[in-house]
């Protein structure tokens, strides 16, 4: 993309990103209460055997992908909607950055253990 | 316009005693900041969550060692609290996402869907609060 200093349309992926992202996670978060509420009380087994399943680790990834992509658009904006000075801005946005990717690496850890 | 109108200060500056109690944000402004708050508190409790997550999911102790944490009366509470705040995030972000095809904009539905999302997130939390707490 041919850049200008000052241009428009920039945004653009950020702001399909965010809403991609949403309907990822609306779907998985119904998927997962309809698992959760259909069946019986939810012991260990249950709960263990419904993390072991294969689709369902990879619909979680996907999910904690979405999760971790939405997250790093969303407090961004509020970073640069409050935070006004470039240092401390630039420091909550890194800090940001390295908190999501240690998420999702904790949740890659948790998911295949 | 009247003779005060024109009187008035300009520019005002807000003060946060203004933002409080001057200013009444219409609803629709409600469930937008809403939707920023659940969002920041879900980014920021993230790590309890996923430790959580991490415990039930590592052994039988781990499991039930979670379940007589969150009976704990106020770690019951912040969950309740992490639940609204997922069910009104996710409310919301269906109404914005239906404000992006320019469904709901005129003022009247936009207060009423407001209305809807603030409600449905208060009864998607307690339904979940006591089917899974």
């Amino acid at each position: 993309m041919k850049r200008v200093v000052v241009g428009a349309h920039y945004g653009l992926r950020d702001w399909l990103a965010q809403r991609v992202t949403a309907v990822v996670m609306a779907v998985y978060s119904v998927i997962l209460v309809v698992l959760l509420l259909s069946g019986g009380p939810i012991g260990y087994a249950e709960w263990k055997a419904l993390f072991a399943k294969g689709w369902m680790r990879v619909a979680t990834l996907l999910f904690a992908v979405s999760v971790a992509w939405h997250m790093w658009v969303g407090v961004r904006d509020i970073l640069m909607d409050y935070v006004r000075p470039d240092g401390a801005r630039l420091t909550l946005q890194v800090l940001t950055l390295l908190t999501i990717a240690a998420y999702l690496g904790w949740t890659i850890q948790i998911l295949w253990r | 316009m009247t003779n005060a109108a024109i009187k008035k200060a300009r520019p005002k500056y807000l003060s946060l005693a203004a933002l409080l109690f001057e200013i009444r944000l219409p609803l629709p402004g409600w469930v937008s900041i809403l939707h920023r708050v659940s969002g920041a508190v879900l980014f920021l409790a993230m790590v309890w969550l996923l430790f959580l997550l991490d415990r039930s999911l590592s052994s039988e102790a781990g499991f039930e060692s979670v379940k007589r944490y969150t009976s704990i009366p106020i770690v019951k509470a912040a969950l309740l609290l992490m639940i609204w705040c997922y069910c009104h995030h996710f409310c919301a972000g269906i109404r914005f996402l239906f404000l992006d095809v320019h469904k709901g904009v005129d003022k009247e539905t936009a207060r009423v869907t407001s209305i809807v999302v603030i409600v449905a997130g208060l009864v998607l939390t307690a339904l979940f609060g006591v089917r899974l707490l």
